[in-house]
Parts: C-alpha cells; structure tokens; sequence
C-alpha cells in the first residue's frame, strides 16, 4: 500500500516516542536563546520551537506543539538531528531536509546527512504535507536567527521551493 | 436498524418523496473515477459538491453557442446571452420563492455576499442621508454566533473596527446547538444587525431561527441568514425564513464555482448604497459623479459570471426535477444511519447533534488522539475524501478544544454504502496509529 512510504515506521515511532519534547530553560545563563512560533493555518498544526547557542553551537533544541504525525515527528527529527552541531553543520542539514522536502520525491536522500530524516523522501509526495514536515524546520531557522545564528538561508532553487519552505504563511483555505 | 410500524393516520413511510440514488449518480462523470486505486467515496460535499453532466453541459453550451456580454449589446447573441442569464435569476428566485427576480443578486460566493451587505452598512454609515437601518457607530451591535464560518465572522469583525460598533455573539451549547438563553441580552435596541449561519458547515446544526427571528424584529434590527449549507439540502423559502438577507454559494449545490447568490428584501436592497463601483450598475456617469441603477444591477458591477450563473440556473433545475424535499429526506436517511455506524467506531467523538434531529449531513468527529490530518490520509489512500483541519470555523474548534476535526459530509449522490466506506477507512487509521 502507498500508505507505506508516507508513515514510514521511523516517522510513526517518533510520533508516537517523541525525543527532546518540551520546551526547555537553558543550562548555561550565559546561552543565547531564540524562539519561534509557527502554525499553519490550513490545519491547525502550531510549533514552537527554542533553541540555545553559545554562539556556535546548538547546544539544546526544544520544543513544544500540537498537530498531526508528520509534523510532530519531524520536530522530533529536527531535535536528534541538529541538537549538539555547530551552525555550519546545521546549515547543510537543514539545506538537504528542505531541498528533500521540496523536491516533490525525485531527491534521493543522503541518510549520512539526514539521518532518520530520510524517511521523509515518501512525504514529499504528498503536497498537502510538505508543509506539516517543514513546520517544526522553519520555525527552528527562525529561532536560530532570533538567537543570533544564521542557518539556511530561503531554499534557493525555484519558485516551488521557496512556496514549500515558507510554511508557515500558507492562506486559509476553503471559502465558502 | 430497528423498524417500527407507524400508526394509521401519521405519515407513512412511503408517503416521503424519494429518488433513484443510482440514477442520480449516474448523472455525476467523476463518480466514476477512482482514487488511489480504490473506488471514489466523495463525502466533503459541505465542501463542495460535484456537478451532474446536466450542468456541464449547459456550462459547455452557453460557451459554444450563447457566449456575449450581457445587459449591453443590442445583437442577437447578446441578447441570448442576457436572456439566458436574467433566465437564471428568475429560476433562483423561484427556487428560493422570492418575490421578485430583483432580488436575486448573483455575486462570486457566499463570502462576497455578506461582504456586500458589510461594505453596504459601511457605506451608508458614511453618509448622513443614508437610511438609518443601515448607520452603525459606536454604541451599535452586530450579533453573530460562534458557529460561524470565517466568511460569517470576518467581515462584521472589520465592519465594527470601520464604524466603531461592538460586535456580539451567541455562544455555542456542549451538544453543539445554538445557546438562544441570553437571546433577549444579546439582541436588544442597539442591536442593528443579526447574522447567522442556517447550517453549521461544522457540526451539521440546523438552527431554528424563529424565535431569533421574532425577536430581531421586536428591537428593529435586520436579519442575514447564511444559507450556503441549507439551500442545496432543503427546501427554503425566503418568505417562510422571513429574513432580511439570505446569502448561498453555488458551487456546493451542483453548480459552478465563482457563481453566489445574496437575496434580500427589495425595498432594503434598494435603500443600500452601492459597494463596487463600475460598469453596468450605475444610472448616469459624468465626470463629476454618478447616480446609480436599481438592485440587482446597482450590485454588479462589471461583467458578471454569466455562463456560471446560467449554469447555475441548470442546477436548480436539475435539484428540483429530483426534489429538494427528497434530497432532505435522503440525506436524513444517510445522516441517521451514518450516525448509527460511527457510534460503532472505538475512540469516536461526534462534535455537534448526535441524534438526526435539527441537523443536516455534515458530521464532524475526533478518532482518538489522532490528528485528522492523519485520519484524512489514510482514508484518502482508501479513496475515502473526507475534510481535515478548522473548516474555516476555528471558533468552533477552539469552543470544543480541538485544533482541528474531520468531517464527512454528505449530499444527494452519497450511499450507504460509502458511509460504510467511512467506517472500514476508520478501522484502518485506528491500526496504522494504535
């Protein structure tokens, strides 16, 4: 069944056993914090995430938020993934996850990259839910860039891309 | 299902107007279709509905054959065209007993017909001669209710930031039916403005609305009924309603799409002021100002959706050469015994009237704790095309703690046997997600 290649069992467990969930203070009072709030207004689904930096590294990302499978496991992927790399990692995972996810399943993912995150390649033939797996994703750039650290800049392919990426600005749908 | 024997002298079972369902779907080409493999089971008609050929092909006709502007050209096709279309008018404005053709306001939606009559009250409070039923300001009240859809909601919220009226509403009770108990604080000589949505496009509540109704008139205001989920499922009659405004969407009553109807009483129709400005809705233009046509045309401005609205009038006669009191009966059959199989579904939440009581089609539910963007996705891999999400009534969502819901709805062409659909789909989200 095609179902299959959308909740991959990677994607289920981390739905089910979220890792890093909560939002978290930081340990060092010293840390640079940044937070940010995503929805996405099609569905409901809403994200915050926080991250803490010394000012190279990642050093916690937390997280809190309702939504849907897809959503709350990539917000769990996102936490295992980047927590504990410096920005420039950072930059080339998050680069390969939004390239993934906007390259509508014709991206081969690079499982040394992405880890766990390449179960994500059967989401990004599903339109609809592209933008539910980037939520957690865009709201941690913003999060990075409020705490001072620049990550990934806007995907910089094509018009689609850039459609995809911009999660959280999606209009209502559904008008009478 | 338990059957019971109807005394003599009530109604009997067979005396309810009924139709061929099968031949009905035999009207609808994407019925056909599959979906990932599995037949279609199409229950987001709240959403929109699907169009019988009947529709199509007058859509396809009027373009062929009839295509022109209307309501300005003195050739033969633009007279066809005008016809066909003043044609469509009157056959909604039968279709909904209106008094006069004129009426019948064709807009694009339901949206842009309480827009019109926003824009309208935001007009005339502009204007010291404009009629005083249509003057808001501070210390003024709209009412609506927590039911509404965002088009319902929205623009009276922009209304009162433009005129400095309040804005009011009334609550939403547990079992999903309109909280009419603080109907005389809520409704009262400040109140200028009633708007209510007939049938919830959420929870599926009809809202009885004749103690509203009596009680708008009691204080003066005036009254808008959104219709757009109650004219394609039953019959209305504007004068039985005794509305003030009635406003209704063609695309979810097996018409096209970009075609929407406001009815309103004429003589507050004509005491509006216009909204857009343009062609085809003024009386006189000079270089200096412009005087302006009689309702309907003082409405709309620009050519109008012409072959929409002629199509539109093909899918009012295609409901009533099927029956609307049929469809009623129809779609209460389907919601009873759709009611019946979800109770049967462990972990199942209905939002909204779970008796076929008060309630059309439309039944939104929770599955567990899973979200209806999952639910959705699965059924969708079953050929199961259900809604997901806050169906543009996040009020609602937030009235009963949930950031979204699914709903499965319903219309003419919908079987048992695609309730059933439904119900097997549910089993499948419950093992992907136990």
């Amino acid at each position: 069944m095609q179902l299959d290649s959308l909740y991959q069992e990677i994607i289920l467990d981390h739905y089910k056993h979220p890792h890093g969930r909560g939002l978290r203070d930081a340990t060092d009072p010293a840390a640079r914090v940044g937070e940010a709030h995503h929805v996405n207004p099609t569905c409901g689904d809403e994200i915050t995430v926080r991250v803490a930096t010394d000012g190279t590294v990642f050093t916690d990302i937390s997280y809190d938020g309702m939504g849907c499978s897809i959503s709350q496991a990539s917000a769990s992927i996102l936490h295992e993934l980047l927590r504990g790399r410096d920005a420039g990692d950072a930059t080339v995972v998050h680069e390969a996850f939004v390239e993934l996810m906007s390259g509508r399943g014709q991206v081969t993912p690079d499982e040394d990259v992405l880890g766990d995150g390449v179960a994500f390649a059967g989401v990004a033939r599903y339109p609809a839910r592209v933008k539910c797996a980037l939520l957690s994703w865009m709201a941690f750039k913003d999060a990075a860039a409020r705490a001072g650290v620049g990550v990934s800049p806007e995907p910089k392919t094509n018009h689609q891309h850039s459609a995809a990426a911009r999660a959280g600005a999606e209009r209502s749908e559904g008008a009478a | 299902m338990t059957s019971i024997a109807i005394p003599a002298g009530m109604p009997q079972y067979d005396d309810v107007p009924r139709f061929d369902v099968a031949a009905v779907r035999a009207d609808f080409p994407i019925l056909d279709r599959e979906v990932n493999g599995h037949p279609l089971v199409y229950l987001d008609s709240a959403n929109t509905s699907h169009k019988p050929r009947q529709v199509l092909d007058v859509l396809t006709e009027h373009y062929a054959m009839h295509n022109a502007n209307v309501s300005r050209s003195v050739h033969t096709l633009g007279t066809e065209a005008t016809e066909a279309y003043e044609g469509a008018r009157a056959k909604i404005a039968a279709f909904v007993n209106a008094p006069s053709v004129d009426e019948v306001v064709f807009t694009k939606n339901s949206t842009e017909a309480i827009n019109i009559v926003a824009y309208a009250f935001s007009n005339a409070s502009l204007r010291a001669d404009a009629d005083p039923r249509f003057r808001l300001g501070p210390g003024d009240e709209i009412v609506i209710s927590e039911m509404e859809h965002h088009s319902n909601i929205v623009p009276w919220q922009l209304l009162a930031e433009r005129t400095g009226a309040t804005l009011r509403w009334f609550p939403v009770t547990d079992g999903g039916r309109l909280d009419e108990s603080g109907l005389d604080d809520l409704v009262t000589e400040r109140t200028k403005i009633v708007s209510l949505v007939h049938t919830s496009n959420i929870l599926g509540t009809v809202n009885a609305t004749a103690r509203i109704t009596e009680r708008v008139r009691q204080v003066g205001a005036l009254l808008l009924l959104d219709c757009s989920q109650s004219v394609p499922h039953l019959p209305i009659d504007v004068v039985d309603l005794d509305a003030d405004f009635i406003v209704f969407t063609g695309h979810k009553m097996c018409g096209p799409t970009g075609i929407g109807v406001l009815w309103g009483r004429g003589e507050l129709l004509a005491a509006m002021p216009p909204v857009a400005g343009g062609g085809s809705m003024i009386e006189t233009v000079t270089m200096a100002r412009s005087t302006f046509a009689a309702p309907p045309a003082r409405f709309e401005a620009g050519t109008p959706p012409i072959a929409e609205a002629v199509a539109l009038g093909a899918a009012v006669d295609y409901l009533t050469g099927v029956g609307m009191r049929a469809i009623q009966w129809h779609e209460k059959e389907l919601t009873a015994y759709a009611l019946d199989a979800l109770a049967t579904v462990p972990g199942l939440r209905i939002f909204g009237p779970t008796v076929p009581v008060g309630r059309g089609g439309t039944i939104s539910f929770a599955l567990g704790d899973v979200h209806p963007h999952d639910v959705g996705q699965v059924l969708d891999s079953l050929g199961v095309q259900v809604r997901v999400g806050h169906h543009c009534a996040k009020p609602v969502c937030a009235r009963f703690g949930v950031p979204a819901m699914t709903r499965a709805s319903f219309y003419l062409y919908t079987t048992t046997a695609e309730v059933d659909a439904l119900v097997a789909g549910l089993e499948q989200v419950r093992k992907v997600f136990a």
